[in-house]
C-alpha cells in the first residue's frame, strides 16, 4: 500500500479521554452473589433480581461462540468489574442535581444535555459508564404519553410493561453474551410509544464507557403500539486504553399493528490503536419482533469502532405484511475485526425483507458480512432481497460474505447480490489524472458507495457519519 | 497541423522507466509542440501505455533516468494530480469504474480542480450544469450518463466518450490518447474522433496512440512514431501509418536496423 493510502486511513480517535470522576465501583468477578449486589444496589424488585439469576445459571453452561470469523485471547470473565457508577445523589430530580463533570464529559462528546444548550429536536438519554445520568424532554414527551426514561428508573415506575416485554424478543438464554447481559446488564433506556401515537421527535441513547476495566452491559427497550411510530438513535464512544473492554449489550425491539420503529446506530468505540492494543470488544444482541401485522423494523448501523464487533441486528417477521430492513456500513481499519450482518426470520405472511450491507476494510483488518434469511413454512409469499457489498482499501485488508438461506415454502423469493470493489493505486491514479487529490477520491468513494445506507439515516446522523467515515479514511495527504 | 516556431509543449528526452525492477522504456526521445498532432504506433507490449502513464505519473512506474519538459517544466518530480490541473490529459485505454459515484459530480470536481489550479472562480452546480451540456454535444453523448455512476456499465465506447467529454472539459494543454480507438464501432469510432478533432487547436498537442491506421484516418497526425521494445525506432510523416498497414511492423524493424 503506498503512502498515501496509508496517511489517509490512519486518524486519530477524538473521544479517548477520560474523565475524573468519583464511583462506585464493586469488586471483579462473578457468581450469585455480585448479581444480588447488582440488583440490590439497584434496589430492585423480586422479579428482576430472578430474570438476572435465572440468565446467569443458563449462562454458566453455555460456552463462548467460535463461529465468528474473529480472534482473540480469550476472555476471563472472572476479571471484570461487573458495576460501576459516577457517585451522585440517589436521585436526580434536575439536572442541576447532575454533576457538572459529567455534563462538561457529554458536552465535550458533542451532546450537549441542559436546557440551553441541549439538540432541539431530540431527546437524549445519556448513559456514563454503568448508569444514566440524564434523560433529555422527559416531560414533554411524557404529556403525549410516551415513556422515555432510563432502564432502571422503568423497572421501578413501569414494571408491569418491563415484566411483559423483557426478554420477549431475546430471551435470557439466546447465546452466551445475551445471557450475561441478562444477568448483570446495569442500565439502558426504556421507549414506550402508546396507540396511535407518532413520536414528535427523535429519541436518542448516548453510551459512554469511562472505567478501563469494567464492562458494559446495558439493555434497551423499546415498545411501539399499535399505529404508533418511533425514530430511535445510539451513539457511543469510549476513553483509549491499552487493555480490552467487553461491551456486551442486549436490544429489544417491539412493534405491533401497523406500528414502526426505526433505529439507527453510529458505532464510534475507541478501536485499537495501529497494532490492534486496546479497544472495545462489541459483542451485541439486536433483535426486532414484528409482531403485528403491516408493522416495520428497520435497523441503520454505521459502524466504525471497537477492536471487533459481533453484531446481528435482526427481525422475526411474525405479523403478516410486516417489513424488516438492515441497512449496514461496517467499516474497519487497522487491525480492527468486524463480524457482522444480520437475521431476517420471515414467520407471517407476505413479509418482506431488505439487507443492504457495505462493508468497507483497510489496513489489516477484517471484515465479514454474515446473514440468514429464513423463509418459514408459513410465509407464503414473502420475499427477501439482499446485497452485499465490499470495499478494500489498500492490500492487506479482507472482506467475507457468508449468507445464509433457509427457504421452507416455495412461494417465496430470495434474491441476493453482492460485489467487491477496490481503492487501489489504480483508482487514485484515475482520479488523480483528472486532478482530484487523494483524499478527495477516497471520500467521493467511500459516500458513494455508503450512499444508499446514508439515505435511510436521519439527517444530522447522515451528516454525522459522514464526517465521521472522512475523519478515519481522509486527512491532510502527507 | 505543424506550425513555424511554435511553443514546444512536450521535450521528452532519453526517457527511461521501470515497473516493478522490470525496465520497459530504454531511451525515448519526443518533442511535440503546440498545434501538433503525433501518433505513436507499436505493436503490443511495445510500451506504449507504459509512456502514457509515465508521461501522466502513475506511481507504480519509476523513472530511471532522462527528464520529462512539459511547458519548459520537468514533470518528474511533480504528483499526478498536479501534472493534471497543469494540463496534462490521458484518455486511458482501459477507464474504471466508479460505482456510487456520479459522473456529474466527478466531471465538476475534476474540473473545478482544474480550474483552481488557473486561478479562476470554480463554477457551481448550476453553472457547471449548464456548460457540461454544452460539452456533450461535442462528443454527441445523452445527458442520461450525466447522473449515472462514472463508467459503471458504460459499453466500451460509451467509456470512450466520457473520456473525451473529460478532455473537452479539461481543455488540456496536451492531451494523451490511448487506444481510444479499441472496441469502437464505425459510428462511435467517427464521433470519439470527431470530439476530439473539435478540441484540437493551435495552442494544444495531442499524443494519439493507437496500433490500427484505422483512427489516423479519422484524426490525421502530423507526424508518427513507431515504438518497439521501449523506444521509438523510426518517425516520419503520416503516410508512414499507410506503409506501416500494408508492410506491418516488421518491415520497419528491420529499416530501422540498416537505418532511414
Ligand atoms: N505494471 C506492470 N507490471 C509488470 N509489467 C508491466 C506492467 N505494465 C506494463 N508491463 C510490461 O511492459 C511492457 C509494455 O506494456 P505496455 O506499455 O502496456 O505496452 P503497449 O501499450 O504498447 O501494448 C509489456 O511487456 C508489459 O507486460
Ligand atoms: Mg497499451
Amino acid at each position: 500500500m503506498s503512502a498515501t493510502v496509508k496517511t489517509l486511513v490512519n486518524q486519530p480517535y477524538k473521544y479517548g479521554f477520560v474523565t475524573n470522576i468519583e464511583a462506585d465501583t464493586i469488586p471483579r468477578g462473578l457468581n450469585e452473589d455480585v448479581i444480588r449486589l447488582i440488583s440490590h444496589k439497584k434496589n430492585e424488585p423480586a422479579f428482576m433480581l430472578e430474570f438476572r439469576l435465572k440468565a446467569y445459571r443458563q449462562w454458566l453452561k453455555m460456552a463462548e461462540p467460535t463461529w465468528p470469523n474473529v480472534n482473540y485471547p480469550a476472555i476471563n470473565y472472572q476479571d471484570i468489574i461487573y458495576y460501576s457508577a459516577p457517585k451522585q445523589k440517589a436521585k436526580k430530580n434536575s439536572l442541576e442535581e447532575v454533576d457538572p463533570t459529567l455534563l462538561e464529559t457529554f458536552e465535550k462528546l458533542g451532546i450537549p444535555l441542559s436546557e440551553q444548550k441541549r439538540l432541539s429536536n431530540v431527546a437524549v438519554d445519556a448513559i456514563f459508564d454503568s448508569v444514566s445520568v440524564a434523560t433529555t424532554f422527559k416531560e414533554k414527551l411524557a404529556k403525549e404519553g410516551i415513556i422515555f426514561c432510563s432502564f432502571s428508573e422503568a423497572v421501578h415506575e413501569h414494571p408491569e410493561l418491563i415484566k411483559k416485554y423483557l426478554g420477549s424478543v431475546v430471551p435470557v438464554g439466546d447465546n452466551f453474551f445475551a445471557a450475561l447481559n441478562a444477568a448483570v446488564f446495569s442500565d439502558g433506556s426504556f421507549v414506550y410509544i402508546p396507540k396511535n401515537t407518532k413520536c414528535p421527535m427523535d429519541l436518542s441513547t448516548y453510551f459512554r464507557i469511562n472505567t478501563g476495566d469494567s464492562g458494559q452491559f446495558e439493555r434497551t427497550l423499546i415498545v411501539a403500539e399499535e399505529g404508533s411510530s418511533v425514530t430511535y438513535l445510539e451513539g457511543c464512544t469510549a476513553p483509549m486504553f491499552d487493555t480490552n473492554q467487553l461491551h456486551a449489550a442486549v436490544v429489544e425491539l417491539v412493534a405491533l399493528d401497523n406500528a414502526e420503529i426505526k433505529y439507527s446506530t453510529v458505532q464510534n468505540w475507541y478501536a485499537g490503536d495501529e497494532n490492534g492494543k486496546g479497544g472495545i470488544y462489541n459483542f451485541v444482541t439486536k433483535r426486532g419482533l414484528c409482531q403485528g401485522v403491516n408493522s416495520k423494523i428497520s435497523w441503520t448501523q454505521v459502524e466504525t469502532g471497537s477492536a471487533i464487533t459481533w453484531k446481528y441486528p435482526s427481525c422475526v417477521l411474525v405479523g403478516d405484511n410486516s417489513v424488516g430492513e438492515f441497512y449496514s456500513v461496517a467499516l474497519t481499519n487497522h487491525m480492527q475485526q468486524a463480524d457482522t450482518g444480520t437475521k431476517m426470520v420471515h414467520i407471517g405472511k407476505n413479509t418482506r425483507s431488505t439487507i443492504i450491507s457495505k462493508g468497507i476494510s483497510a489496513g489489516r483488518s477484517k471484515n465479514s458480512y454474515r446473514g440468514l434469511v429464513k423463509m418459514g413454512a408459513k410465509a407464503k409469499g414473502a420475499r427477501n432481497y439482499s446485497q452485499c457489498d465490499s470495499m478494500l482499501i489498500g492490500d492487506r485488508a479482507q472482506a467475507n460474505t457468508f449468507p445464509y438461506i433457509q427457504v421452507q415454502n416455495n412461494s417465496a423469493k430470495v434474491e441476493h447480490e453482492a460485489s467487491t470493489s477496490k481503492i487501489g493505486e489504480d483508482q487514485l491514479f484515475f482520479f488523480a489524472q483528472r486532478g482530484i487529490s487523494a483524499e478527495d477520491a477516497i471520500s467521493m468513494t467511500i459516500s458513494g458507495f455508503c450512499k444508499d445506507v446514508f439515505n435511510k439515516l436521519p439527517m444530522e446522523f447522515a451528516v454525522e457519519a459522514d464526517r465521521l467515515l472522512s475523519l478515519k479514511l481522509e486527512g491532510t495527504v502527507g | 497541423m505543424i506550425i513555424e516556431n511554435s511553443e514546444v509543449i512536450l521535450s521528452v528526452r532519453n526517457l527511461q522507466a521501470e515497473v516493478e525492477g522490470v525496465q520497459i522504456l530504454k531511451g525515448l526521445n519526443l518533442e511535440v509542440k503546440a498545434g501538433e498532432v503525433h501518433a505513436i504506433m507499436g505493436p503490443n507490449g511495445s510500451g506504449k501505455s507504459t509512456f502514457s502513464k509515465v508521461l501522466a505519473g502513475h506511481p507504480d512506474y519509476t523513472v530511471t533516468a532522462g527528464e520529462i519538459i512539459f511547458q519548459g517544466q520537468d514533470l518528474i518530480a511533480i504528483p499526478p494530480e498536479e501534472r493534471a490541473r497543469s494540463g496534462v490529459f490521458l484518455a486511458f485505454q482501459y477507464p474504471l469504474e466508479i460505482p456510487g459515484v456520479s459522473n456529474l459530480d466527478f466531471l465538476r470536481v475534476a474540473y473545478n480542480s482544474r480550474r483552481k489550479h488557473q486561478g479562476l472562480e470554480e463554477l457551481d452546480a448550476f453553472d457547471f450544469d449548464e456548460l457540461v451540456r454544452e460539452k456533450l454535444e461535442i462528443v454527441k453523448m445523452d445527458a442520461a450518463f450525466l447522473s449515472r455512476s462514472v463508467n459503471e456499465g458504460f459499453s466500451g465506447g460509451e467509456k470512450k466518450r466520457n473520456e473525451i467529454l473529460q478532455m473537452a472539459l479539461l481543455e488540456p494543454k496536451l492531451a494523451i490518447l490511448d487506444e481510444t480507438d479499441s472496441g469502437l464501432d464505425i459510428d462511435a469510432l467517427q464521433s470519439v474522433a470527431g470530439g476530439v478533432n473539435q478540441l484540437s487547436n493551435e495552442s494544444n498537442a495531442l499524443l494519439v496512440i493507437t496500433h490500427y491506421q484505422r483512427l489516423l484516418n479519422y484524426i490525421v497526425p502530423d507526424y508518427i512514431h513507431v515504438m518497439e521494445s521501449g523506444e521509438i525506432i523510426v518517425s516520419g510523416p503520416k503516410e508512414l501509418a499507410l506503409e506501416l498497414e500494408e508492410r506491418g511492423y516488421d518491415w520497419v524493424r528491420e529499416e530501422a536496423q540498416v537505418g532511414v
